[in-house]
């Protein structure tokens, strides 16, 4: 066997590959054995190694993915706000304990329909990244969220969210004012209301801080965003015990907008210009503004309680197991 | 006589009187982790309990691969654990009283929530519109099950969507907090409950003390995420002791009757 072939495997493969080539050398020099019960042994193991580097060249497309998706550059949810809403107005607080920067909630008109727009806002250079505190929520974010969209729901708004966050805030503070139940309570309320919810995915879709937000009758993902239970470097350090498998994590994880479309966790696609939004950021938001004004004429027509429970099905569905 | 040590004070504790005491030390009173048949074993009345959703199990559906696959760390759990899945669900009578019963097991990757316990719990949600009865969970966890990918996340939502619709029925909902309980589980049914328990000490929070310490580079206070600084900070109803769950319990439920 051709030893160079074992460059292009991942490190964490490495071990297991050169255990069964050793225990193959091994078998070689039982007599008992000829050669051509070596030749489909000898096989698998090469097509293994073909597997081993296809996955490693997949986990650097996917990690490729990853980076465009945290672009500074990018379109961020203030620039979809401001290129898809006329008189769009900020609205602050939690009416309990304070204001989250981070997550920005507001009304503003779309072909002359009041829509309510929240989303969480990451900021593109570390002044702005400091006052949204990077996108990453914190309780009065989420509950500010939960205040606009029972506003919403009472007045027939429909709501429209832009998610890109690594994931909610992990302080002692967030914790101490309930973190947990906030991101709860707001996937609750999203279940609860019956006026019409689109979700767009436009950067970072990070964990339960994100799906806070994602409860949708249409969950649309920006090509290159992505959408994770766990960032890869936080799988990584997990699973693998190691930041080498960090890209392989992106992998395995199937975060990418086209995996979820397959496993029907996403309903749809939207396209970004060439090699990514940030080469265009104006085409990216007229893309987003046809694709949401479009969704809402769709939406809008829909009784309150058909979207209610359409959505409830939708998400209650999820899930893959055997079944005796 | 075998001996146990108790995991926070360290004394030896005999056998037979650690079972007695529900695995929980007698001299510092630390709740130790127990798996969900000693939970079912110690809550329910005796005999009470009929499983649902026996016939569903966890599949590698994405061929999740780390340095193991996933199919195989479900086949060393499984034969390790007492149980098929991180939860058991069933009917069962609290000093007479009829619930709807999750019980969540640590022992079982973490506790970890996937498509089974998603689905398990939404079969248990259904039961208990469908029989009427009160719906209780014990939690544990450290959160979603990563093997599965954006649909372990998802289960998240389902859960909630599944348990607001016990809510919506005005059937009440009580949750459970043991050692420890955090991440997805707790972002989302462990936090909607009408009524949330938390034993002592247990630990319960979405961020864990790890992650805190990664952020802001220095160790967390000793008592971060614990069930007595949740009660400090409004996050959690009452502490209640082992030994005195299943009478709690039996009260609210009585209570809940109007």
């Amino acid at each position: 066997m051709d030893l160079k072939k074992l460059e292009e495997i991942p490190k964490n493969y490495l071990k297991e590959i050169l255990g069964s080539l050793s225990k193959l050398e091994k078998l070689k020099k039982i007599p008992f054995f000829t050669g051509i019960h070596f030749k489909d042994a000898e096989r698998a193991l090469e097509r293994k190694i073909e597997t081993y580097k296809s996955v490693e060249r997949d986990a650097r497309r996917v990690w490729k993915i990853v980076e465009l998706s945290r672009n500074d550059n990018r379109p961020q949810c203030r620039d979809y706000i401001k290129g898809i809403f006329e008189d769009f107005v900020d609205l602050s607080g939690d009416r309990l304990t304070g204001e989250d920067k981070s997550i920005i909630a507001g009304l503003g008109k779309i072909n002359g329909r009041t829509v309510a727009a929240i989303g969480h806002n990451k900021g593109k250079d570390i002044k702005e990244r400091m006052i949204y505190n990077f996108g990453m929520g914190i309780p009065q974010g989420y509950r500010k969220s939960q205040r606009i969209m029972e506003l919403a729901d009472r007045f027939g708004f429909p709501i429209v969210t832009f998610i890109d966050t690594p994931g909610a805030y992990p302080a002692i503070e967030a914790e101490d004012d309930g973190q947990a139940g906030a991101i709860a309570k707001s996937i609750s309320v999203m279940f609860k209301v019956k006026v019409p919810i689109i979700v767009v995915l436009v950067g970072e879709g990070g964990s339960g801080g994100a799906l806070a937000l994602a409860i949708g009758n249409e969950v649309a993902m920006l090509e290159n965003s992505t959408y994770s239970v766990i960032s890869p470097e936080g799988c990584a350090a997990i699973l693998w015990k190691n930041p080498s498998g960090t890209k392989l994590a992106a992998r395995e994880l199937r975060l990418t907008s086209g995996d979820l479309l397959k496993l029907k966790i996403i309903d749809r696609v939207i396209p970004e210009p060439l090699g990514g939004a940030q080469n265009a950021p104006e085409r990216m938001v007229k893309i987003v503004k046809r694709y949401v004004t479009g969704a809402l004429e769709r939406y809008v027509r829909i009784s309150g309680d058909e979207l209610k429970s359409a959505k409830a099905s939708k998400f209650e569905s999820m899930g893959f197991f055997n079944k005796e | 006589m075998e001996k146990n040590k108790c995991k926070n004070c360290n004394k030896e504790i005999e056998n037979e009187i650690f079972v007695l005491n529900l695995w929980v030390c007698p001299y510092c009173n630390y709740h130790h982790t127990i798996d969900a048949r000693d939970r079912l074993q110690i809550t329910a009345d005796s005999n009470s309990f009929n499983e649902l959703g026996k016939n569903i199990s966890s599949v590698d559906f994405l061929n999740f691969y780390d340095i193991k696959s996933y199919g195989e760390r479900l086949k060393e759990t499984r034969l390790k654990a007492s149980l098929d899945d991180a939860i058991i669900v069933g009917d069962a009578q609290i000093e007479g009283n009829d619930v709807a019963l999750g019980i969540m097991d640590f022992g079982f990757m973490g506790g970890s929530m996937g498509s089974v316990v998603g689905e398990k719990i939404k079969i248990l949600s259904n039961y208990s519109i469908g029989k009427n009865i009160p719906l209780v969970i014990f939690c544990t966890s450290g959160g979603a099950r990563m093997q599965e990918g954006t649909i372990s996340l998802m289960q998240m939502a389902k859960t909630v969507s599944s348990i607001g619709r016990v809510k919506e029925n005005r059937i009440p909902y009580i949750t459970v907090i043991t050692n420890p309980t955090s991440g997805g589980v707790s972002a989302s049914f462990a936090t909607i409950a009408d009524i949330i328990i938390a034993e002592p000490h247990a630990l319960f929070c979405f961020a864990g003390p790890r992650v805190i310490k990664q952020t802001i580079k220095k160790n967390p206070p000793p008592d971060f995420g614990s069930a007595e600084r949740n009660l400090k900070n409004g996050q959690v109803d009452m502490i209640v002791n082992r030994g005195d769950l299943k009478d709690t319990l039996a009260n609210l439920l009585r209570l809940f009757r109007g």
